[in-house]
């Protein structure tokens, strides 16, 4: 009597994951053998290009202190990622309460975007000495602003007749937020957050390298320095494999804090059902 | 056969009297609704018709209290309508929240209205065979056909536990054979439950077709241009709609409505 509408399928959160790695990873694959190529056959010296296979003997013999340089950018990058999580949510949650904050607050945030990290980064080192706190400061100014354009946008973008709706029911404020506005904003946020874990191991390293004492910043520093160009891959192939991870972590949590996402890209799928070209 | 009267005296379930609205529209000022007044029997199925802009939907926001009226009165058995939570109102588009399956999308008035979530959920599932939804409590919305979400915000809207209900055009966005269908569906749910409708519509057939009383709003400013009892035995069926009091009934509203056809 009814079409039948399918129940809706519990896609494993990593279903299609290969799917969509494997052609950057055939490229990239390509790319390294071409590297590869251009070391051997024009015959580079390893202080100006070293060779794939050189750079990965040196991440294997050098993995004590990559390792430790590692943690210590971890814990500045998970520092700053949570601080610019409370900032970047509480702006948010201001713009959303009030228009006055909202005309206020957002162009100085687009403007707060415009300062030169390079700039502001010794100068940070200045007020707040050497260590893990410019360091955690840079993360912050890098990442908060992602997470509070995307969320406000999120919040923005609710529809008011679902809010009409529930206070039909005789829902509280707070029963419009928590049923309505938090999940209408989680993709929004989710967004933010992508863009905001992929920046922030590259502002833990600009901190380090300006004024840490320790961490992939400062690693990166002194194999420059010393012309062991070969550490500098090996340190940028760890800076980039944690930035990739810490994408595909939050990949991941989204999936599985917004489970309905799957069953809306299912239906734009669907949606093509009949052959357009026959009406055009 | 038509549905028990209420003894004489007793108020209806809603009244409007002289009721007006206006709304401002980029700068200027819409009259929105002048001077609208009829009565909703308790236990009746009105239907509203009107084209747009003759304020059909304003209408229903004023009695579901989303909006306030600017002069007149609304009374609810008598009484003044103060807040939202006298009836229940299904809106235009079916609204269901894409983050919660069918179930929690069900129960959403329940839990807002603090029902333990076990309870919330039985009262839901014991009604799922009759909106034709049994099977799908898990899905999530966008799984759904359109049929099928428009009984969900329905049934939605009928475990508010209000008897009253009023439906902004519940079938203007489906397609025509599930409208049929949900149509007669509705009719048989309205006699077998006892609820009082009131059902927006711009289709006046459709009105004729399942309503005891129809009334016609004429646009800008919305002010009602005919009432009309109609005079069909009920239970209805489709092969009313070939009958010369049916097409009578239906040019009479047309006409009203200052339709050319309705002028024969």
């Amino acid at each position: 009597m009814h079409p039948p509408a399918e129940p809706s399928t519990v896609e494993p959160p990593l279903a299609g994951l290969w799917q969509a790695a494997w052609p950057p990873l055939a490229l990239l694959a390509g790319l390294v053998l071409a590297w590869h190529l251009v070391v051997v056959v024009g015959g580079l010296p390893a202080f100006i290009l070293p060779s794939p296979g050189r750079v990965l003997g040196v991440l294997v013999a050098r993995r004590a202190g990559l390792g430790e340089a590692l943690l210590a950018s971890l814990a500045a990058t998970f520092a700053g990622l949570g601080l610019a999580l409370v900032l970047g949510l509480t702006l948010a949650l201001l713009i959303q309460v009030s228009t006055g904050l909202r005309r206020a607050l957002y162009p100085l945030l687009v403007v707060s975007q415009t300062v030169q990290i390079l700039a502001i980064a010794p100068l940070l080192v200045i007020w707040m000495g050497f260590g893990m706190r410019p360091t955690i400061a840079i993360v912050v100014l890098i990442c908060f602003f992602p997470l509070a354009v995307s969320t406000a946008d999120g919040l923005a973008a609710v529809d008011p007749e679902l809010v009409a709706l529930l206070e039909s029911m005789g829902a509280s404020r707070s029963q419009v937020w928590r049923m309505v506005r938090l999940p209408a904003a989680l993709p929004a946020f989710f967004s933010g957050l992508k863009i905001a874990v992929t920046y922030s191991v590259v502002g833990a390293t600009i901190g380090e390298w300006v004024g840490g004492s320790t961490g992939l910043g400062l690693y990166l520093l002194r194999s420059k320095n010393a012309l062991a160009t070969d550490q500098v891959f090996a340190a940028m192939l760890v800076t980039s494999s944690v930035s990739i991870g810490l994408f595909l972590l939050t990949a991941l949590a989204e999936r599985l804090a917004t489970p309905w996402q799957s069953a809306l890209r299912a239906r734009a799928g669907r949606r093509p059902r009949f052959p357009s070209g026959a009406a055009s | 056969m038509a549905p028990d009267l209420p003894p004489a005296g007793q108020p209806p379930r809603l009244a409007l009297q002289d009721v007006g609205k206006a709304y401002a529209d980029a700068g200027t000022r819409v009259q929105a609704l002048a001077g609208v007044s009829f009565e909703v029997p308790a236990g009746a199925l009105v239907a509203l018709v009107g084209p747009s802009g003759s304020g059909k939907s304003t209408l229903l926001r004023l009695l579901a209290g989303l909006e306030r009226l600017d002069s007149g009165r609304i009374l609810v058995d008598g009484q003044p309508l103060v807040e939202s939570g006298a009836v229940a109102y299904m809106p235009q588009r079916d609204l269901l929240l894409p983050w919660r399956r069918l179930i929690d999308n069900l129960t959403l008035g329940l839990e807002i209205q603090g029902l333990d979530r076990t309870e919330a959920r039985a009262r839901a599932r014991a009604l799922l065979p009759t909106f034709g939804l049994e099977g799908f409590e898990q899905a999530w919305p966008p799984a759904l056909s359109g049929g099928m979400r428009q009984r969900a915000a329905l049934l939605r809207t009928v475990l508010l536990g209000r008897d009253t209900l009023l439906l902004d055009e519940p079938f203007g966005a489906l397609d025509a054979l599930t409208r049929l269908e949900l149509q007669d569906w509705l009719a048989g749910m309205w006699q077998a439950a006892g609820w009082t409708l009131l059902l927006v519509t711009h289709d006046v057939e459709e009105a004729v077709y399942l309503a005891d009383r129809v009334v016609a709003l004429g646009p800008r400013p919305g002010r009602v241009v005919l009432e009309l009892e109609v005079d069909l035995p009920r239970p209805r069926d489709r092969g009313l709609l070939g009958s010369p009091s049916f097409g009578r009934q239906v040019g009479r509203l047309l006409a009203a409505l200052g339709h050319p056809s309705g002028l024969a």
